[in-house]
């Protein structure tokens, strides 16, 4: 049936909501508790424990292994240091987006990949005539998020790393009790976080260890409800929900190139070749068609909508994810494909497609928003992504 | 009285669409069915006390949605139950499963192969394509390139546009899989054997042609087609039996009018001048209509019914060297108990979809290789349903019925077919099926074993073909069943074809009925 995580012996007797969900043939926990509230908000003010094991995992070893992900993602990854973490997406040979992930450099010659899908074969079939070892090490390798302003300290409690010394994006090698981990000050919540990549045989004594260095820095177990609202106000891309893989895509309308998803600054055309450059960089030479942006509801004008009916403005409790046409006077110029009530900001945000000539910061738009079963358009505003940007993420 | 609009021969399912679609425009028509029985191959018998078996036929995955739109078949009774797996046991105690759920599918197959798991959902991406490329030919009436005709040209060109908006890559890739054998083209995308087995035996049902001969992967695709309308899926097996499909069409025939017989057998299409005037019953009775269409099958219409001495030569040889070469068999059980495979004896979602007996591609293609040279398979690709796990109706409570679909099991067997060489039939497939499930010999109550002779002389489908003539490329599209006779109509005017030797023909589709129907509307008739 659905796998679980090597955390799940952990996870389960926490998870009193009983809201499962699955991710990537995994059951995990939607929430803990019985709201997620609490969760989202140790995001933000304590420290929030992750279980992204799910996340697919390569290992790549080998004279040649920077070769290959250089053909593969947009980055450059010749020039990444030893320790470095790049974020990138990849592509295919008209230069769509595939997938998006992360690139760490282990070392001179090992790298270990992450994706949201399946990448064997895309990077077997990559690597011909390379010297470069693959691995799929998904299952044997556990992964840990740890996110927050206190991610810090309980981990410098539980470990022997130099956190001081560890930048935004790069990765130490230390022990977590005396669990060997990979430390990468990386995350998916727009916060002070790091990753921790270790055996999954261990999973468990390293999620105690965790657990009592945290104790009483406020770490709490969270689940996929709070991370997605937390990266709604990062600002940060979902596979499946904001793009849909060029590999999955039925039509060719479906599809992305990585400019029109706003990851221009990570796709690397000086780079000699990789797989979909040169589609990019004939794009490049135009303004890209689609523009990825944020969406700021004008709270005014949401409240007019329901005063109308005889209501309060009633926002969503969780981040959606369904396709939300946006407006232009009478034409559609784009949809929103998450969207939420910032708990934090205390705004109502979106993340949409928008062609390129509304999606310039500070245009006027209108999105959809049913009030009382109709179908009602409130004003929007472009605004820059991410909604939430604090200091300590990369202080 | 006043005559028929129509006389259709066949109660099977194609003649009842045909049937019903013209009553449902209004035409005056009459059924004529030779057996007790409507439905043709389509039909559930009880044929052990307590038991009811699809006899023939035995899932519903093919029949077109806009059949069942159109004559509102759920109304008229017909439930599809879904089929939620395909198990292949192996001989090795392990097994491969493939499900609908897709994590479940990815975990299994990754099992098995990590690359093959993520080379599924491509595969089943581009089938996607190509099956949506295929698809606008299945309800037209094929053109032929070769002709003039404006119909022809209107069709070529309606088709070539159709073809050129595929774009290149999707061209060619339609050019490969029909030439390609379904053995490599799946090489190209999987590792593991038995799923390439398991796949390439869709290729191969029906057909006296191996994994490795070409033309086969073509066949992959006929099959993907009832994957494509996701909204219906109808993959699965019928409440009741097929024959609750035959019964729900041919009550929504009645409904619109249509007048159905059974136990009439036409003995011969009545000509006069030139033109179909009627049929006339075994037994003498002549029934006159303005026209008749044929659901039997293209050797039996032309060389039966109508008699070659009022048909061109040329069509006459063209209908002699028609392939049929029935290859497959059945054999039905009624079950005191369910079967424990030796992979997972449990019972379980496994046994509620379709377990396949298809180990690796050299297993089929050694079953093949007697079967060529007039011996059924030693070792048979099997092909089975547990209908009464997914219809409690079809056993009493507690007991089975399992239908096994077997290939090769060829028309012309050396020596000819006699009980004797059936049961061995039987047998052989019992001892196969046994090495992955060894208590079956004590769980069978009943056994029935249906040989292509069984079914040429129970249906009058010739040399047992299930498909009315095998779906290979050299009788596909306008060449089915012969130029330039492919759409639908026929020498003698006012008499049509409506079967399964038709185009698109083969599988409980229907399509080749509607086409008809449709075609001899837009004639006016």
């Amino acid at each position: 049936m659905l796998k679980t995580t090597p955390f799940h012996p952990r996870i389960a007797p926490l998870c009193a909501s009983h809201a499962w969900r699955r991710w990537a043939g995994h059951v995990v926990a939607s929430s803990y508790e019985l709201s997620h509230e609490r969760e989202y908000h140790a995001i933000r003010a304590a420290a929030a424990l992750l279980d992204i094991s799910p996340l697919y995992k390569y290992r790549l070893r080998g004279r040649d292994a920077a070769r290959l992900l250089d053909r593969v993602v947009t980055r450059d990854v010749q020039r990444a240091a030893v320790g470095q973490v790049l974020y990138t997406p990849w592509c295919d040979a008209a230069g769509k987006v595939l997938d998006d992930g992360t690139v760490a450099r282990l070392d001179d010659t090992e790298f270990r990949m992450t994706s949201a899908d399946p990448n064997l074969r895309w990077l077997e079939a990559s690597a011909l005539g390379l010297e470069v070892a693959i691995e799929d090490v998904s299952d044997s390798t556990a992964a840990l998020a740890l996110q927050g302003p206190n991610a810090r300290a309980i981990l410098e409690q539980a470990t022997d790393a130099d956190l001081a010394g560890l930048r935004y994006f790069r990765l130490a090698h230390a022990r977590l009790g005396n669990v060997p981990v990979t430390i990468s000050r990386t995350g998916y919540t727009g916060d002070l976080g790091y990753e921790l990549f270790l055996d999954a045989a261990r999973a468990l004594e390293a999620w105690d260890a965790l657990v009592a260095a945290g104790r009483n820095y406020g770490i709490t177990p969270a689940g996929m409800l709070a991370l997605d609202l937390a990266r709604l106000e990062a600002g940060l891309m979902l596979i499946d929900v904001d793009y849909v893989s060029a590999r999955k895509a039925l039509v060719d309308s479906q599809k992305s190139s990585p400019l029109e998803l706003g990851l221009a600054w990570a796709v690397d055309l000086k780079k000699e070749r990789f797989i979909g450059h040169g589609a990019l960089r004939e794009e490049a030479k135009r303004e890209a068609q689609w523009q990825f942006a944020g969406l700021e509801v004008e709270w005014g004008s949401l409240e007019a909508l329901y005063v109308k009916v005889g209501l309060a403005p009633q926002l969503p409790a969780a981040a959606w994810r369904t396709s939300t046409p946006v407006y232009s006077g009478s034409e559609q110029v784009g949809y929103a494909t998450s969207g939420g009530w910032s708990p934090l900001l205390k705004k109502y945000i979106a993340l949409a497609h928008l062609e390129a000539a509304s999606a310039r910061v500070g245009t006027q738009l209108e999105m959809e928003i049913t009030v009382e079963h109709r179908r009602r358009r409130a004003s929007v505003r472009v605004v820059p992504r991410p909604f939430f940007d604090p200091e300590r993420k990369r202080a | 009285m006043k005559p028929y609009d129509a006389i259709i021969i066949g109660g099977g399912h194609n003649g009842l669409v045909c049937a019903a679609y013209l009553a449902r425009s209004g035409r005056r028509v009459l059924v004529l069915e030779r057996r007790e029985r409507l439905g043709g191959a389509a039909v559930s018998e009880e044929v052990f006390p307590g038991f009811r078996f699809s006899v023939f036929s035995y899932v519903v995955s093919l029949l077109r949605p806009e059949i069942i739109r159109e004559l509102e078949l759920p109304r008229h009774g017909l439930h599809v139950l879904p089929l939620e797996s395909t198990l292949t046991p192996l001989a090795d105690g392990n097994y491969l499963a493939q499900w609908n759920d897709h994590d479940r599918n990815r975990r299994e197959l990754a099992r098995h192969s990590l690359r093959d798991a993520e080379s599924y959902d491509e595969y089943g991406l581009r089938m996607h394509h190509m099956a949506r490329a295929v698809k606008p030919l299945l309800a037209m009436a094929p053109p032929d390139p070769a002709s003039l005709s404006p119909r022809d040209l209107l069709g070529m060109a309606s088709l070539g546009g159709h073809l050129r908006s595929l774009g290149r890559e999707r061209f060619h890739e339609l050019c490969r899989l029909m030439t390609m054998s379904s053995a490599d083209y799946l090489d190209q995308w999987f590792e593991c054997e038995p799923l390439k087995a398991t796949k390439s035996a869709s290729g191969i049902i029906g057909t006296l042609a191996g994994p490795r001969s070409p033309g086969t992967a073509f066949v992959l695709l006929h099959h993907y087609m009832g994957e494509l309308d996701g909204v219906f899926r109808a993959w699965g097996f019928a409440k009741g039996g097929n024959g609750s499909v035959s019964a729900a069409i041919a009550a929504a025939a009645r409904s619109f009018g249509a007048e159905i017989r059974t136990s009439a057998p036409v003995e011969h299409v009545l000509i006069e001048s030139g033109r179909a005037a009627g049929v006339v019953l075994q037994g003498g009775e002549e029934i006159r209509a303005r026209r008749v269409v044929s659901s039997a099958d293209p050797r039996c219409t032309f060389l039966d019914l109508v008699g070659e001495q009022h048909l061109p030569g040329e069509l006459v040889s063209a209908i002699r060297r028609y392939r049929f070469r029935g290859s497959s068999a059945k054999v039905n059980l009624a079950l005191g108990e369910l079967p424990r495979f030796t992979c997972l004896p449990e019972p379980g979602a496994h046994l509620r979809g379709a377990i396949s007996i298809s180990p690796s591609v050299e297993y089929l293609e050694r079953a093949y290789d007697q079967a060529k040279y007039g011996e059924f398979s030693r070792r048979p690709y099997l092909d089975i349903v547990i209908p009464s796990l997914l219809d409690p109706s079809m056993a009493p409570p507690g007991k089975h019925v399992m239908s096994i679909f077997v290939q090769y099991a060829p028309y012309r067997l050396n020596g000819g077919w006699t009980d004797e060489r059936r049961e061995a039939l039987g047998d052989t497939v019992i001892d196969t099926l046994a090495e992955y499930a060894p208590n079956i010999r004590s769980a069978i109550l009943h056994r029935q074993v249906v040989t292509p002779a069984d079914i040429e002389r129970t249906l009058g489908l010739s040399e047992g073909n299930i498909f009315q003539g095998e779906l290979s490329l050299q009788q596909m599209f306008f060449l089915r069943p012969a130029v330039p006779w492919a759409r639908y109509g026929t020498p003698i005017r006012d008499l049509f074809q409506c079967g399964s030797g038709t185009h698109p023909g083969g599988g409980v589709m229907g399509a080749s009925g509607r086409n008809a129907a449709r075609a001899m509307l837009e004639e006016g008739v």
